[in-house]
């Protein structure tokens, strides 16, 4: 067993880290404070290929592996979430869902310019009534001839006015016998007649992202947009939700690290009582439940990360990375604002923006109490991993670089 | 055309340098490519693809100096070389550039060597001249922009008083500053290629050299004298009279 990472995935991570270290860093906080996206992040993440990192280069991607992906992900969170969130919608949600469910000329027409960071894509599945039950989703898609006619709202879209394409859930048959096998999956072409989006404005955390809500009025669908099988929609959207939740899991691991780092720079220079507050056992505590939680979130991911390079099934290990990783990057923030004291609850300092934006994770892609229940489900032996049609693509180096 | 972007190895600029038992040590900190020499690998690489060509990293250091060049492959460097040899430990800049010069001479047909215009550990800023010297090539320093037209070079340097454009015949020597623009961040095409090359390493023999003797020899090394700092709060009953106090300490610590 050899847990080292390789030369190539170190100056993966030193890139994306010189990266967001460069031009991001520097600058969220102003973004942050106006609710604003940074104007240019999309584009650059696009211009230096991140935003197709793991897809094949004969899909326009990069041809990097599934650990790339996440190491990227750790980078771009330890700056700013709303960076991360992109990875989760963009390569998680639509991208990797692509490559995994869509047929040789889906790929060619939607992946291609998805991969190159032409064109911007995004999940849309959570509804304003509806989050962890996802078969009972209400957006309709009614066939007629050619095309199926979209009907419906989805809520809480991270990139919702600003991607080109989603991949939409919706109900395909009202009648069937269980909700979850009734649901289809559609690329849907966010400029469509029919289509609007806006921004949700109010939210505690990731105020440098973008959050927002799609509504489809007689949106005309081409059926060569369904991705997969009519009725396969709700396997489609879990596929969608174990890449995502991979991406979540390694940013979290970003939050952590960074306060970990904040935390243990400001302990150092911080004096109370004649002496660093470093040297109090009650700090030393809190920096050594960061320490730990780092290293345990990293090779929780690290191990997700390799599971999908052999083209294996990982939600039950994908849904424990998601859970501890965000969980324990709310309290590393909790605990980051503890030890900066009173200067930790300004944003002079960065640990309350890591505080407000790690908040989310525990909610979204699967809150904390879905994790719960899919653990209890596969360690109680009544969930167990299916066939599927499409299995996710194992990374195989020469194929995936050619 | 041929270029040469010529790089070092050197502790990061984060890293808290110290002699201890007089030998310097950086600690844990990472050996990275030299900054200023990212920038030389900027320029060669806007000149390779303003007039198609290619760009080879040239490096003198340890097996571990390999990772340097990797960087600069990864930016998109064609070839790397490493040039590494036991006697080569502990040169000086004019060492560094006899054997810089018999390397360029060895891969021979080169247009232009670039460097950076200094590098962070000894900082000398020597080397570039050195090494034109040898060559015989004209020395341009300090550049900030280059256009190459009819075999000739026009830079523009960039100096404490002001900018001046420069001509010269290829091949030359050219040390290069940030105005250049920022350095590219590795692609990942370009990692992938790094991570699978396999630099070749030339030792002297390879050069045809003898260990070079040293011009200036290091007599000793020692930790910068330690400051005391002394912090002291400045209290009075008004703003007028904190403000008085503060001008009095100003003068009489001779500040102003």
């Amino acid at each position: 067993m050899d847990l080292s990472l390789s030369p190539e995935h170190e100056m993966v991570r030193k890139m994306v880290r010189d990266f967001v270290q460069k031009e991001i860093a520097p600058i969220v906080k102003e973004y942050d404070r106006k609710h604003e996206p940074i104007p240019f992040a999309l584009k650059r993440m696009g211009e230096l290929g991140i935003l197709g990192i793991c897809i094949p280069v004969k899909y326009g991607g990069q041809g990097m592996d599934y650990l790339s992906l996440g190491l990227a992900c750790e980078e771009l969170e330890a700056a700013d979430t709303s960076l991360r969130v992109v990875m989760s919608v963009h390569v998680g949600l639509c991208s990797l869902t692509l490559l995994q469910w869509g047929t040789e000329e889906q790929k060619q027409r939607f992946l291609v310019p998805l991969a190159r960071g032409e064109k911007i894509g995004c999940g849309a599945f959570t509804e304003p009534s509806m989050g962890s039950d996802v078969a009972a989703m209400t957006t309709y898609a009614r066939r007629e001839g050619d095309y199926y006619i979209l009907n419906g709202e989805k809520m809480w879209i991270s990139l919702a006015s600003r991607a080109d394409l989603a991949l939409v859930t919706a109900k395909t048959d009202l009648t069937a016998e269980k909700p979850s096998r009734g649901l289809s999956t559609f690329i849907v072409d966010l400029h469509s007649p029919g289509v609007k989006t806006g921004d949700i404005h109010g939210k505690l955390g990731v105020r440098a992202g973008s959050t927002g809500w799609i509504s489809f009025t007689d949106v005309k669908v081409p059926v060569e947009n369904r991705i997969g099988e009519e009725g396969e929609g709700f396997k489609i959207t879990m596929s969608a939700f174990d890449h995502g939740r991979y991406t979540v899991a390694a940013g979290a691991t970003g939050i952590i690290r960074a306060c970990l780092e904040a935390s243990v720079a400001y302990a150092k220079t911080r004096t109370t009582f004649g002496r660093p507050i470093a040297e109090h056992q009650l700090i030393q505590q809190k920096i050594a439940n960061m320490s730990q939680d780092y290293e345990i979130a990293r090779l929780l991911y690290y191990q997700v990360g390799w599971l999908k390079n052999l083209g294996k099934r990982c939600t039950y290990e994908t849904s424990i990375a998601k859970k501890f990783a965000t969980e324990a990057s709310f309290n590393a923030a909790h605990e980051a604002v503890q030890i900066h004291g009173a200067y930790g609850y300004s944003d002079e300092y960065d640990v309350e923006r890591y505080l407000r934006n790690a908040r989310g994770a525990i909610i979204y892609e699967g809150s904390s109490e879905i994790q719960t229940l899919i653990q209890a489900g596969y360690a109680l032996g009544f969930r167990q991993d299916k066939p599927l049609r499409c299995e996710p693509p194992a990374y195989d180096e020469k194929e995936w670089q050619s | 055309m041929k270029i040469i972007a010529c790089i070092k190895q050197v502790p990061d600029s984060e890293a808290k340098v110290k002699v201890e038992n007089g030998q310097i040590t950086w600690g844990e900190s990472p050996l990275v490519i030299n900054p200023f020499d990212e920038y030389a690998v900027e320029g060669a690489l806007q000149q390779k693809e303003a007039h198609s060509g290619t760009v080879t990293a040239l490096c003198i250091g340890p097996e571990s100096a390999k990772e340097a060049l990797k960087y600069a492959l990864a930016m998109g460097a064609d070839d790397a070389i490493l040039i590494s040899d036991p006697a080569l430990e502990d040169i000086d800049s004019i060492g560094a550039a006899r054997v810089l010069t018999a390397a360029i001479q060895k891969i021979g047909g080169v247009d232009m060597v670039m460097f950076g215009r200094q590098t962070l550990d000894n900082g000398t800023g020597l080397t570039p001249a050195q090494t034109a010297r040898f060559l015989g090539w004209p020395m341009l320093g300090w550049v900030g922009r280059i256009t190459v037209e009819d075999g000739r070079v026009t830079v523009e340097r960039v100096l404490e008083e002001g900018r001046q454009i420069v001509k010269a015949k290829l091949p030359a020597v050219l040390s290069i500053v940030q105005s250049i623009g920022e350095p590219r961040y590795p692609s990942f095409m370009g990692i992938r290629r790094a991570s699978k090359a396999t630099i070749p390493v030339w030792t002297l023999a390879d050069l045809g050299l003898s260990a070079p003797t040293a011009a200036v020899k290091r007599v000793e090394i020692m930790n910068p004298p330690v400051r005391e700092t002394v912090c002291q709060i400045i209290t009075g009953d008004t703003p007028e009279a904190i403000a008085e106090a503060l001008v009095e300490k100003i003068l009489a610590e001779k500040v102003l």
